[in-house]
């Protein structure tokens, strides 16, 4: 048997020699650095998501029926009918939200260590890409299933793009194929959202990757380990601070990473697959009507804090610039943070605090856009308080903020503000 | 590397012990996705049984309904038809059924219920490719068989089956026609899609 | 290192666990006033008082579409003729789904539009709302139909369990100019066939079976996750140790 295998291992490599080297250059042979910590288990998460995605994505695509008129009853059939439907769908489901959970923290874990600096400007790149595709998958299928705030959240976003000057209320028929989100919106958002959208994400997370292993992991401390001394107990050439990839963050980080992990969501799968509402809305439990909005539009909660930035800009044009402004203001950071330490650990004070606000900025914005404000406004301003108003002010300010951040972030770097720690010369563990 | 033996050997039943672990959960994960080709509640529903009235199916007549997506013969076989039954054993291919294409209590000359003779219940698809053959009771000669004794003859690539659907030699097809399980629910009501199998 | 992280884990899974629960004590927050339901839909004998209940009073004119008889015999642990029996007045058969056979026309008629599908009500609206619902109907001789409810106000329901509850008033807060007194608490003004802690009970059945037939599911889902998390502890902890193993290489 063993020799079977070796026999056939031998005539593939022959005829295609550089598959080993690659698996070698790639896994065992690429050396990351060694003191990787809890932020860097989110890549290899956000990978096992996406195959979650894909797999129950393909099985919900044999009894979905995309179309007006069977999606929502095709939805419940699948939840009822089928057997372990229910299981897949909720999988389905769960993944989405926890993709985003994944890829925020994520990034997150760039902006800390500086994993978006020179030489890593093309991975970061990629993966704010990635990001605005998956933006765009998650919105597509969440109107599958033709609930009132599929409909409702489809025909709110879609509008937006009316307030592009001239072409703009050409170019809303135009995507939705009919006057309002109808059949026609219904299926290709279906062929985008199961085929062309995909191809896209797996094609930008490999070359994410390949990025990546171009010019070698960073680390927490942002120190270079290629910039390091050479020879370590697996190779003579490699960085000292490296270790290969595999074993040690496969079966070693990774595979805990992934089993912690999956237990959490399947906490949620089987325990809490609506989490109250901010997984699976309520209102998406009635089918579609054209004639009636549901209490509060809002959309799903990874999308919420850019909602609160469109909702708190008075104007609609405005609103929409605004909205895109925030998406894209992140494929900037590489130029606009002229530091020259990459890691939060050896940043000026000042840095420190405005990631800090930000991200707090980024999670209270996003509690405007669900609708939560509005609710303890009153209990800390009293039931006779003007909500609007003082929900307008909250989210502008923290519009401001949010914007804040990056014109903060150039002015400090660029005019020499930041006071930095010595870096050190090897990365450090807390061993 | 590390050089202990024990080190290696509690590396390797860990790694082995893990990779059989989560190879039983992976294996375990992947039932509800199979399973979830079986045929759906929906499907069930569909394909329950249905239950035929034959109080009014003279001899010599058919009654069909479909059960399944496939249609289903209800025979009241005339005393002159069950007559012939014994004289064509030489010329079928399968006379004692055989081959597994009915219930139990079919497997015998009549294939049917032994108290209930005349009744046949068959499956009218033709176990060649699928046509749907035609019903041919008369007892008189046929362009297709001068010795027609009654029975089914399928237009498509001409096989023929006697009046208990039992299949010809000669024929393209393979096998007798399906009985499909059913029972009697009383003397006016076939339920079919129920009963021994 | 290994203290450090363990703390971290431990913190990580504190607040993970908060910030899951949190949303449902949140919804719970946004139904300060109303009542829990606190239905549980594994009480089989609470969710077979709530179909028969449904069935005598509700499926007249709503339709729960998604649901077929025999899915029903099979939870509730019915035979198939209990089901048809008890529960199918339409001459339905087991493999049907539930379909109230009121003609459009006079629904429309006689309440200004179709009664509603109310297979997915208890997930759109949540199982709290639809039990506080049930209780809150009152008279009230300025509606079209006679009656109103505090927690869906204008509708043109009648109340479909007068006959069990009794008939309640609202007492009402002095009006506003310009305002429609607000009703300020309901009041039991002719018995009905039940003890208030009778129809209490009543509408938490039918609450729960409603809650069932939003999601069935709910039955399997629960019990095959205890297993699900056992495995997956079980995983995660020997991961943990082949980490463990494995980074012993690293100094």
């Amino acid at each position: 048997m063993a020799n079977l295998f070796s026999n056939i291992a031998g005539w593939v490599n022959d005829r295609a020699p550089n598959m080993m080297p690659m698996y070698r250059k790639h896994m065992t042979e690429y050396y990351a650095p060694k003191n990787f910590n809890l932020w860097y288990y989110f890549g290899s998460l956000a990978i096992v998501v996406l195959v979650n995605q894909i797999l129950t994505g393909i099985f919900l695509t044999m009894f979905y029926k995309p179309g007006a008129a069977t999606a929502f009853d095709s939805v419940e059939y699948i939840m009822r009918d089928v057997e372990w439907g229910w299981l897949i769908r909720y999988m389905h489901s769960t993944g989405a939200s926890m993709f985003f959970v994944v890829v925020f923290l994520h990034m997150f874990r760039g902006l800390m260590y500086g994993s978006y600096k020179k030489p890593r400007e093309l991975v970061w790149l990629l993966g704010m890409l990635i990001f605005l595709a998956l933006m765009a998958e998650a919105f597509m299928g969440y109107v599958l299933p033709w609930g009132n705030m599929s409909f409702w959240g489809a025909k709110v976003i879609i509008s937006l793009f009316g307030a592009i000057p001239w072409i703009g209320d050409t170019l809303v028929q135009w995507i939705m194929g009919d006057y309002n989100p109808a059949d026609a919106t219904l299926n290709r958002f279906f062929a985008l959202h199961v085929i062309a959208l995909p191809l896209v994400l797996l094609l930008l997370v490999v070359l994410h990757i390949a990025a990546l292993h171009e010019v070698g992991s960073n680390n927490p401390d942002g120190v270079e380990i290629k910039k390091g001394p050479k020879g370590n107990r697996w190779s003579p050439t490699a960085p000292a601070d490296g270790i290969p990839f595999h074993p040690y963050y496969t079966t070693g980080k990774d595979l805990f990473g992934v089993g912690f992990f999956l237990l959490l969501c399947a906490f949620i799968i089987f325990f809490q697959p609506a989490v109250g509402g901010w997984f699976l809305e309520n209102d998406n439990f009635i089918p579609a009507n054209n004639l009636v909005t549901p209490a509060e539009i809002k959309p799903v909660w990874y999308f919420t804090p850019y909602y609160a930035i469109l909702r708190v800009i008075p104007s609609k044009g405005l609103g929409v610039l605004m909205l895109a402004l925030a998406v894209l203001a992140p494929f900037l950071i590489p130029w606009l943070d002229r530091g020259t330490v990459k890691s939060v650990r050896y940043r000026g004070r000042g840095f420190k605090i405005a990631l800090g606000i930000f991200a707090v900025a980024f999670f209270f914005l996003g509690t405007i856009g669900a609708g939560k404000t509005t609710e303890w406004i009153p209990e800390l301003f009293g039931a006779n308080a003007d909500l609007t108003s003082i929900e307008n002010l909250f989210g502008r300010t923290l519009t401001a903020i949010y914007f804040g951040f990056f014109i903060f972030l150039w002015v400090y770097t660029y005019f020499g503000y930041e006071k930095t720690k010595p870096v050190p010369e090897r990365v450090t563990t807390h061993a | 590397m590390a050089n202990e033996g024990v080190n290696q050997g509690r590396r390797r039943f860990l790694t082995a012990t893990t990779a059989v672990v989560g190879g039983v959960g992976a294996i375990t994960a992947a039932i509800p996705f199979i399973k979830s080709w079986q045929p759906s509640a929906r499907a069930k529903n569909a394909g329950a049984p249905v239950l035929a009235d034959i109080g009014k199916v003279e001899a010599g007549q058919r009654l069909t309904v479909a059960w399944r997506g496939q249609p289903v013969w209800i025979i009241n076989r005339s005393p002159a038809l069950l007559a012939t039954l014994p004289q064509l054993k030489d010329r079928l291919k399968d006379p004692d059924s055989s081959v597994d294409q009915q219930p139990k209590f079919a497997q015998n000359e009549l294939r049917s219920y032994k108290d209930k003779p005349q009744w046949l219940v068959v499956i009218g698809i033709c176990t060649h490719l699928g046509c749907s053959p035609d019903f041919v009771p008369e007892i008189k000669p046929e362009p297709f068989d001068p010795e027609w004794k009654g029975g089914f003859f399928c237009p498509c690539h001409k096989s023929r089956y006697d009046i208990a659907g039992r299949v010809f030699q000669g024929v393209p097809a393979p096998a007798n026609l399906v009985v499909p399980p059913y029972k009697f629910v009383d003397d006016k009501h076939i339920l079919v899609g129920e009963g021994a199998a | 290192m290994m203290q450090s992280l363990r703390a971290k884990l431990r913190l990580a899974g504190v607040l993970i666990a908060v910030s899951v629960c949190a949303p449902t004590f949140a919804n719970a927050e946004e139904h300060e006033r109303m009542k829990p339901a606190q239905v549980n839909v594994a009480n089989t004998a609470s969710v077979q008082r709530g179909a028969r209940v449904y069935f005598n009073y509700c499926s007249g004119c709503h339709s729960i579409k998604y649901m077929s008889y025999s899915r029903l015999a099979d939870d509730l642990k019915l035979s198939a003729d209990e089901v048809l029996s008890n529960f199918a007045f339409t001459g339905a058969k087991i493999g049907d789904q539930v379909i109230s056979h009121m003609p459009a026309e006079n629904s429309q008629e006689w309440f200004g539009k179709t009664p509603p599908d109310l297979s997915l009500e208890a997930r759109a609206k949540g199982p709290d709302w639809v039990y506080n619902y049930l209780m809150s109907f009152y008279i009230d001789p300025s509606s079209a139909i006679g009656w109103n409810n505090t927690v869906f106000p204008n509708a043109s329901m009648p109340n479909p369990l007068w006959e069990l509850q009794g008939v309640q008033v609202a007492h009402r807060a002095a009006a506003k100019p310009g305002e429609e007194a607000a009703v300020e608490k309901l009041e039991l003004a002719q018995k009905g066939r039940q003890s208030p802690g009778e129809f209490d009970e009543t509408a938490r059945d039918v609450t729960a079976f409603l809650t069932y037939v939003a999601e069935p599911a709910a039955l399997q889902r629960e019990s095959i996750g205890v297993w699900v998390l056992l495995y997956l502890a079980a995983f995660t902890f020997l991961a943990y140790l082949l980490k463990h193993e494995y980074w012993k290489d690293v100094h």
